[in-house]
């Protein structure tokens, strides 16, 4: 010990503290990340691993990319992830901010009990979540049945079903997604609704607005920043999802985390899963841009305000 | 508050409902006789006899926890490390570049990850000999890389909002840096290296995807062997093994709030004794 605290005190902690999580970044992220970029530009063989550059081939391949634009396969599944994925953030969004709303209304000790209540569902097992919903929306469930008399007692006879088709839909896919996104969305929300100032509220109030109109001018301007930090936690990882879709999607419109899964696995062709890779996080990095943006902005406009 | 929020509350109800029915419905179901994992055939534990014995199960959480055990402990070695080098080391060469690589994880889809790990591993098999095979090595690897950001932000903004001048007055009182690392700084943020452990340990524990990318032949952990059983569909004896997950995070969660509601009501209490000292 004595050895490492002399070391320490001799160059300072700097090097340590700053070297070691650097290289190790480097090394097992950013190293892999750059393999993934260096194969797009493949050509695939029939070696093992299933890749090369230069000989017969061209050194740099652009095929990945030429096929992700013309082969309709990628580009639906590009829309089929943005439409599942947009429509999970917005249902999330509806549910999620009347109840980050109503969690700041409560009282402190059914606050704090409600909160543990959304945060539980995180430390059981995602798997097991999704699964949950696997019982639910088979064909003989009670959930199932109790939707299918429900629709039976609705419309006419003729349109009467034995059972609603739910696994294996993209419905499936946003309800699960929602379920299992939706305190991404209530966390962020109720951090930022909670510190809002009920005096502007009440003076709204007292000013004669009605309380609608309170909510649409003063309370929800106020949380846009909370409304677009959960936004990006909830359509970030549903965009690039894998297991829900895999358990529950329908495999005929694949989102494009499974095509990517399929491309590598099954196809073996290491360059086309990369280029799609690379794809999909351009369309992650341009919203994630645009927000750092908005937050880099909402500070300088913070710092000018005394 | 004057105005009634019923509308608030019924959401608030219907989301609570809509975030444990599902969950109770699955506990209901995994003492459910019949074979048809949906449909009720009266009350048994036959599915937690069959989970019980079946030795798979036992040696994969094993290798789970494992697996969690180093990879959360490296995790927040590196993790506390980086954040301390965000908020401390305001100017060094490539610091742009290091807070990119220290965020770029938390937003990267697992698939990518996943197979960026993978096809990593298997270059440097082919450069170098090592890995010759994957495993519980490039598992841990894999794992301590995507979790280690993680406790980088936890530890990170406890940084920001922690005191600088305390560890400047020790420096003035004579402390040596290691000193002031070991006796003033990690004291003050342990309540973050202890919530980025668990983050990253649970981070682990849970992990399908860089999971089933990174490992190899012989090491199966417990969500790779929920995974490869709920592929094929509903099966009782997972019913079972949710609701024993369910019924162990739920008594952990209870018990760390009791704890933590004992701390809170000791400091209370202890700055009430010090007001009144003070008279």
């Amino acid at each position: 010990m004595s050895v490492v605290a002399q070391w320490f005190n001799r160059r300072g902690w700097r090097d340590l503290i700053i070297g070691l999580p650097y290289l190790w970044l480097v090394a097992f992220f950013l190293l892999p990340f750059l393999i993934v970029i260096a194969m797009s530009v493949a050509t695939r063989t029939p070696t093992a691993p299933p890749f090369g550059y230069g000989g017969d081939n061209p050194a740099i391949n652009l095929e990945g990319y030429r096929r992700l634009l013309s082969d309709t396969l990628y580009l639906r599944a590009f829309v089929t992830s943005l439409m599942n994925a947009g429509t999970a953030t917005l249902l999330c969004l509806l549910l999620g901010y009347p109840m980050a709303l109503g969690l700041t209304r409560v009282s402190k000790g059914w606050r704090n009990i409600l909160l543990m209540l959304v945060i539980l569902p995180f430390w059981t097992s995602f798997l097991l979540r999704v699964y949950a919903w696997m019982g639910l929306m088979g064909r003989n469930s009670w959930f199932n049945q109790l939707l299918t008399d429900g629709w039976n007692w609705l419309v006419p006879t003729a349109w009467a079903v034995n059972s609603v088709p739910m696994m294996h839909t993209n419905f499936a896919v946003v309800l699960v997604m929602v379920y299992t996104y939706l305190p991404f969305m209530i966390l962020p929300l109720y951090a930022n609704l909670e510190r809002l100032d009920p005096q502007l509220d009440e003076a709204a109030m007292d000013l004669g607005s009605r309380p609608s109109r309170v909510f649409l001018d003063v309370t929800l301007p106020q949380s846009i920043p909370g409304i677009i930090a959960g936004g990006l936690l909830v359509f970030i990882p549903a965009a690039g999802e894998l297991v829900i879709p895999t358990l529950v999607g329908n495999s005929a419109s694949p989102m494009i985390g499974r095509v990517i899964s399929d491309e590598f696995a099954q196809a073996r062709d290491w360059p086309m899963a990369s280029a799609v890779a690379v794809a999909l996080l351009m369309l992650m990095v341009l919203p994630t841009m645009a927000y750092s943006h908005y937050q880099s902005k909402a500070e300088h406009r913070e710092d000018d305000t005394p | 508050m004057k105005r009634s929020p019923v509308f608030l509350i019924t959401v608030l109800c219907f989301g609570f409902a809509f975030f444990y029915i599902p969950i109770l419905s699955m506990m209901v179901y995994s003492f459910n006789d019949s074979r048809l994992a949906t449909v009720w055939g009266g009350f048994s534990t036959r599915w937690y006899e069959t989970l019980l014995s079946n030795r798979q199960v036992g040696a994969a959480l094993l290798l789970s926890v494992q697996i969690a055990l180093i990879s959360a402990t490296c995790a927040t070695i590196l993790g506390a490390m980086a954040g301390i080098t965000l908020a401390r080391f305001r100017r060094f060469r490539g610091r742009t570049f290091f807070s990119g690589m220290v965020t770029a994880p938390l937003i990267m889809p697992e698939v990518i990850t996943g197979i960026s790990s993978l096809m990593f591993f298997i270059m440097l098999g082919q450069w170098i000999g090592w890995p010759g095979q994957r495993g519980f090595t490039t598992i841990t690897l894999a794992h301590i890389t995507f979790s280690m950001v993680y406790v980088t932000t936890v530890v990170h903004s406890r940084m920001l909002q922690m005191d600088r001048s305390i560890e400047e007055a020790a420096m003035d009182l004579g402390s040596r840096p290691w000193q002031v690392l070991k006796d003033v700084t990690l004291p003050v943020i342990s309540p973050a290296l202890l919530s980025g452990w668990l983050l990253a340990f649970t981070i682990s524990l849970d992990d399908v995807v860089i999971t089933s990318f990174t490992t190899g032949p012989g090491a199966t952990t417990l969500p790779l062997l929920i995974w490869s059983k709920v592929k094929l569909g509903v099966t009782p004896d997972i019913n079972a093994l949710a609701t024993l997950t369910v019924l162990a995070v739920g008594f952990c969660v209870a018990i760390a709030g009791v704890l933590m509601n004992r701390a809170e009501r000791r400091r209370l209490a202890d700055e009430r004794l010090a007001y009144q000292a003070n008279g």
